[in-house]
């Protein structure tokens, strides 16, 4: 160990200058040693615990603060929102069902015209078909007229060009028989 | 420790020299000397980032605020969880120590400087004042009760006596393992780098001395934080062991 004196200011340092055994245990340094560090700490300790900590503390517990309100009012904003979603909701499915019953009664009512319309379309359309079945039997009875006059004037005409001789009330009797038949 | 090897010259020790700042004369209580300098520094340093830092009382921090409430959060953290509530109250004494050590450690990195937590009259203070304080605190709060720590009530009666003496012998030891560990390794550490520092004066072994030197330094930057971590969180387990000895 560093026990030898060499005349230098220190009996830890050669006069080269450089350190005799471990300067760690160079018990000459030890007051100034410890003088000094319990000065720096005791500095430390006088300012961290007047001024650092206390405030980093009021700083975290601001911060903490400000973060849980910041967190409360995001709760109640998030509320409000779901309560504006329900009520959009709400609004929407009143819409829906209000267009579900516009669409109904106007369904209803489209229908209603309908009905009255093809009523009327169907008693104009048989009144038409009456008035034509009139017309066509009208017809086919004045068709039948004529068919029985020609074929007397005919019956006639053969009868007398084939040198026979008979009369009109014959013929019209012969050809009405042969029509019935 | 000077010696000699092929023409190498190893002075791995002289950077722990304490010399006087100013002027030569034998060093006296109250000399300025380096380890002053660099005490000072660190003290300076601690007050640039938890008070300059800290100034702005920003909700938002900024870098050295974030910074300076990360290191609050972990060492305040870390007391609460080893010590639990009754040892909040000693958080300032534990944060002084911490910051203390950690600011010594990395301003002891930077080259040329000094390290004066390598020195075993810095760590014997630090690790000592703890103990003192911490055997002191028991025998306040718990009175003989604390006297339980070193008797192992689960333990079966006749092996009770022998506990308590290697429980006396450990608690004894305990300041010794505390400042050696702190300041052995920060020692070794710097011993070692300026050792691999000069190998690089062989230009052969240059390149390797080199990046011997560089992992060593990574090495020790991981040290520093992680001695500061030990020193502070032994602070807190010895703390706990005061505040509630029932084991």
């Amino acid at each position: 160990m560093a026990t030898e004196t060499t005349g230098a200011v220190s009996s830890c340092v050669g006069p080269d200058g450089s350190a005799i055994g471990m300067p760690q245990l160079c018990f000459e340094w030890f007051p100034n040693q410890i003088f000094w560090l319990v000065l720096t700490l005791v500095v430390i300790f006088l300012v961290l615990s007047r001024i650092a900590l206390p405030r980093i503390a009021a700083v975290l517990a601001e911060r903490s603060g400000t973060i849980t309100n910041d967190i409360a009012a995001a709760e109640m904003l998030k509320n409000k929102a779901g309560e504006a979603e329900d009520a959009y909701n709400k609004a929407l499915a009143d819409a829906r069902a209000e267009a579900q019953n516009i669409v109904a009664g106007a369904k209803a009512e489209i229908q209603a015209d309908l009905d009255v319309a093809i009523a009327k379309a169907d008693a104009e359309i048989s009144a038409k078909a009456a008035e034509s079945e009139k017309a066509i039997a009208e017809i086919r009875a004045g068709a039948m007229a004529s068919v029985e006059e020609v074929a007397k004037d005919t019956a006639a005409e053969i009868v007398s060009a084939l040198g026979g001789k008979a009369t009109a009330k014959d013929v019209g009797a012969a050809v009405a028989a042969r029509m019935k038949g | 420790m000077a010696e000699e090897k092929g023409g190498l010259v190893f002075h791995p020790m002289d950077q722990f020299i304490i010399k006087p700042l100013f002027g030569d004369g034998p060093i006296g209580m109250f000399t300025i000397t380096n380890m002053t300098l660099w005490l000072a520094l660190a003290a300076v340093c601690v007050i640039g980032l938890l008070v300059i830092g800290t100034s702005r009382r920003a909700v938002i921090p900024g870098r050295a605020q974030s910074i300076a409430e990360m290191m609050y959060g972990f060492v305040y953290k870390m007391v609460e969880d080893v010590t639990g509530k009754d040892g909040i109250k000693y958080f300032p004494y534990i944060f002084t120590l911490f910051i203390f050590i950690l600011f010594s450690n990395f301003l002891a990195l930077i080259p040329m400087s000094f390290s004066p937590t390598s020195h075993i009259a810095v760590t014997a203070v630090l690790g000592f004042g703890v103990f003192f304080v911490v055997t002191a605190i028991g025998f306040i709060k718990n009175g003989v009760g604390f006297l339980g720590l070193f008797w192992v009530s689960s333990a079966p009666l006749a092996l009770r006596p022998v506990l308590a003496l290697i429980e006396v012998i450990s608690y004894f030891v305990r300041p010794v393992s505390h400042s050696i560990r702190l300041a052995g390794n920060v020692m070794a550490g710097h011993a070692v780098l300026k050792v691999f520092a000069g190998f690089a004066a062989l230009t052969a072994v240059a390149p390797l001395s080199i990046l011997g030197v560089v992992a060593i330094y990574g090495l020790e930057v991981l040290v520093s934080a992680i001695q500061a971590y030990v020193f502070t969180i032994l602070t807190c387990v010895y703390l706990k062991d005061a505040l509630h000895p029932s084991h």
